[in-house]
C-alpha cells in the first residue's frame, strides 16, 4: 500500500481538467444534461462549472443524507439535506458531479435521492478524483485524476471563497481518527 | 440536569428517548429543529418517503384519546418507511387488567423498536423508558399534566419559522396553564432556547403565582399579558375543568380571556397566533382570529409532521 503522500493533489489543476472534460461532453449534446452536484463538495463543483461554462439552465444539488446506508450508526446530519432541483428531472439527462469517488456508497445514495424526484432519462457521473476502493459497481464517465490512497486517509475538498482570483479549491489529506468511521 | 444524569440521553449525549424538553440541552433542541427543517419540504418530492427507518417497527400506544397527534406520528413514521402499528389500548389489554409494563414486555417480544406513548398518568413514558432494553426508544406523546414534548418542539419550530430566532421575543401563553402539558413543555423549551420574556396569562385558579418558579411572568390581566407580545399561544380550555370550581363558565372565560380581534390588537402588529388544537371557537379563541391572517394554527400541524420525523430519526440513530 502506498504511503501517505506529503502533498495532496492540486485541486485547481484538476478542476481545470474537469472543466475541459465537461465542456467537451456538453458540446456533443444537442440538449445538454442538467448539472447536479452531490452536497457538499460536488455542489461547489457544479456551481463553479455552471458559472464557468455560462450554462443557460440552472444547476441542481442533491443530498445523499436520506438514503445513506450508514444512517443507523452515523445518524442524520441536519445541515446536509440540501436537495434542490430547479427543474423537473423526469426524462432529462443528468450529469452528476462529485469531488471524490471512493466506495461508491455516497453515489448510490445520491442516485436514490434523485429518483425520489422523478425518472431521469440517463445519469452520468463526473468526478474530480477517483481514488479507487469501490464497494459498488460504479464507473465515472468523466474523471480528472485517478489516484490511490490508504483507506484511513480522507481526501477533503476545501473551498476558499476569499481568494483574490475568486473561489478557489484545494485538497486536504486528513487521517481518519478511530471515532470517525 | 447534567447530560450524564438525563435519562433521555445516552453516554454520548445523544437523544435516545424524548420524554420532556425539561433538562434537555439547548443544542439538542436546536438539532431537532434543524433536522426538522430538512423534512418540511417533503411535499415537493415525487416519492414522499425516505428509507431512514426501513425495517423498524413503531408502536403507537395511545392509552388516552388523540386524533391529531396520533395521526401525525403515524404519517411521520410512515414517511420514514417504518412499519407502524396503532394499538387501541383502551379497548384491549388494559381493560382486561394487564399492567402497563406487561403490555410493554409483550410488545417488545413482537420486536418493537420505538414506542410512541400517550397516557393519562404523568410519568408513564418515563416508567416505560426505564424498563426497555437499550435498543428500544420511547417518545412521549403526552402524559397527564406533565409533558407533551413534540408539541412543545413543533411550537418552537413554528416560532422560529415566523420570527427568525428566539433572542428578542415576548411570548404570551394564555389559558389553563396549570393543567396543560402543552404549556409546560412550551415553557421549558422557550426558556432553554433563550426567549427573554415568557408570560403565563389567565385567572388565578388556572395560572397560580408559583408558576414564577418556571421563569415566567404571571399575568392575571389579559391586556397586560398580550401587550406588545410577538407570539400569542392560546391553550384549549378543557371542558373537564369547567365542572369543578376552577371556572364559572365557558362564556365568562371568553369574556375575560378569549382571544378576540380587539384584544389581539394589543400585541405587536406582526404577532402570530398559535393554538395546539382542537380549538373551541367562541371560548378561548374567536373564529375571526382563528381564521385570520395572523393565525398559524394549520402551519403548526404541518410542521408537526416534520418535527416528529426529526425526533423519530434522531432517536433511532442514537448509539445503544
Amino acid at each position: 500500500m502506498p504511503s501517505l503522500s506529503p502533498t495532496p493533489p492540486d485541486a485547481e489543476a484538476l478542476y481545470a481538467r474537469l472543466l475541459h472534460l465537461v465542456r467537451d461532453m456538453l458540446s456533443r449534446h444537442a440538449e445538454p444534461p442538467l448539472l447536479v452536484g452531490i452536497y457538499s463538495g460536488g455542489a461547489w463543483l457544479a456551481q463553479r462549472l455552471h458559472a464557468d461554462l455560462q450554462l443557460p439552465q440552472p444547476f441542481g444539488v442533491v443530498s445523499s443524507t436520506f438514503h445513506r446506508d450508514d444512517f443507523a450508526t452515523r445518524g442524520l446530519h441536519p445541515s446536509a439535506n440540501r436537495t434542490a432541483l430547479p427543474v423537473p428531472i423526469a426524462e432529462r439527462a443528468v450529469l452528476l458531479v462529485d469531488d471524490v469517488l471512493h466506495t461508491g456508497r455516497t453515489t448510490r445514495a445520491a442516485i436514490n435521492e434523485l429518483f425520489d424526484f422523478g425518472r431521469p432519462a440517463r445519469v452520468d457521473l463526473a468526478v474530480l478524483v477517483d481514488r479507487g476502493g469501490r464497494e459498488l459497481p460504479f464507473c465515472p464517465q468523466l474523471t480528472a485524476a485517478t489516484l490511490t490512497l490508504p483507506d484511513d486517509v480522507l481526501l477533503a475538498l476545501v473551498r476558499d471563497e476569499n481568494a483574490a482570483e475568486g473561489i478557489r479549491f484545494r485538497f486536504d489529506l486528513v487521517r481518519k481518527s478511530a471515532s470517525q468511521p | 440536569m447534567t447530560r450524564a444524569h438525563n435519562p433521555q440521553l445516552n453516554a454520548h449525549g445523544e437523544l435516545r428517548h424524548l420524554l420532556t424538553p425539561e433538562g434537555l440541552p439547548r443544542d439538542v433542541l436546536l438539532h431537532i429543529l434543524d433536522t426538522a427543517q430538512g423534512f418540511v419540504s417533503f411535499g415537493s418530492r415525487e416519492v414522499k418517503k425516505v428509507p431512514l427507518l426501513r425495517g423498524k417497527s413503531v408502536f403507537n400506544l395511545f392509552f388516552e384519546n388523540s386524533t391529531r397527534t396520533r395521526t401525525t406520528f403515524e404519517i411521520a413514521a410512515q414517511r420514514l418507511s417504518a412499519d407502524v402499528f396503532n394499538l387501541d389500548i383502551q379497548r384491549s389489554s388494559t381493560s382486561k387488567g394487564e399492567s402497563l409494563l406487561d403490555t410493554i414486555a409483550n410488545l417488545e417480544a413482537m420486536d418493537a423498536d420505538i414506542f410512541v406513548v400517550r397516557h393519562a398518568d404523568s410519568g408513564a413514558p418515563f416508567l416505560i423508558a426505564q424498563h426497555t432494553p437499550p435498543h428500544v426508544h420511547v417518545v412521549n406523546a403526552g402524559d397527564g399534566r406533565h409533558a407533551h414534548p413534540t408539541q412543545g418542539l413543533l411550537d418552537m419550530y413554528t416560532i422560529r419559522h415566523f420570527k427568525g430566532d428566539f433572542s428578542n421575543l415576548t411570548v404570551a401563553i394564555v389559558g389553563d396553564i396549570v393543567h396543560s402539558r402543552v404549556a409546560r413543555s412550551a415553557i421549558h423549551a422557550l426558556t432553554t432556547l433563550g426567549v427573554p420574556e415568557v408570560r403565563a396569562v389567565g385567572p388565578k385558579t388556572l395560572v397560580p403565582g408559583d408558576l414564577r418558579d418556571m421563569g415566567v411572568r404571571v399575568c392575571h390581566d389579559m391586556a397586560e399579558g398580550l401587550r406588545d407580545a410577538d407570539v400569542v399561544m392560546m391553550l384549549r380550555l378543557q371542558n373537564e375543568r369547567m365542572s369543578g370550581a376552577l371556572l364559572p363558565s365557558a362564556h365568562e372565560f371568553n369574556m375575560t380571556y378569549g382571544l378576540t380581534a380587539e384584544r389581539l390588537a394589543l400585541a405587536k402588529p406582526d404577532a402570530i397566533v398559535m393554538h395546539p388544537g382542537p380549538i373551541n371557537r367562541g371560548v378561548e379563541i374567536d373564529s375571526a382570529v382563528a381564521d385570520g391572517p395572523r393565525s398559524v394554527i394549520l402551519d403548526q400541524v404541518r410542521f408537526g409532521i416534520a418535527v416528529r420525523m426529526a425526533v423519530l430519526s434522531i432517536i433511532a440513530s442514537a448509539e445503544h
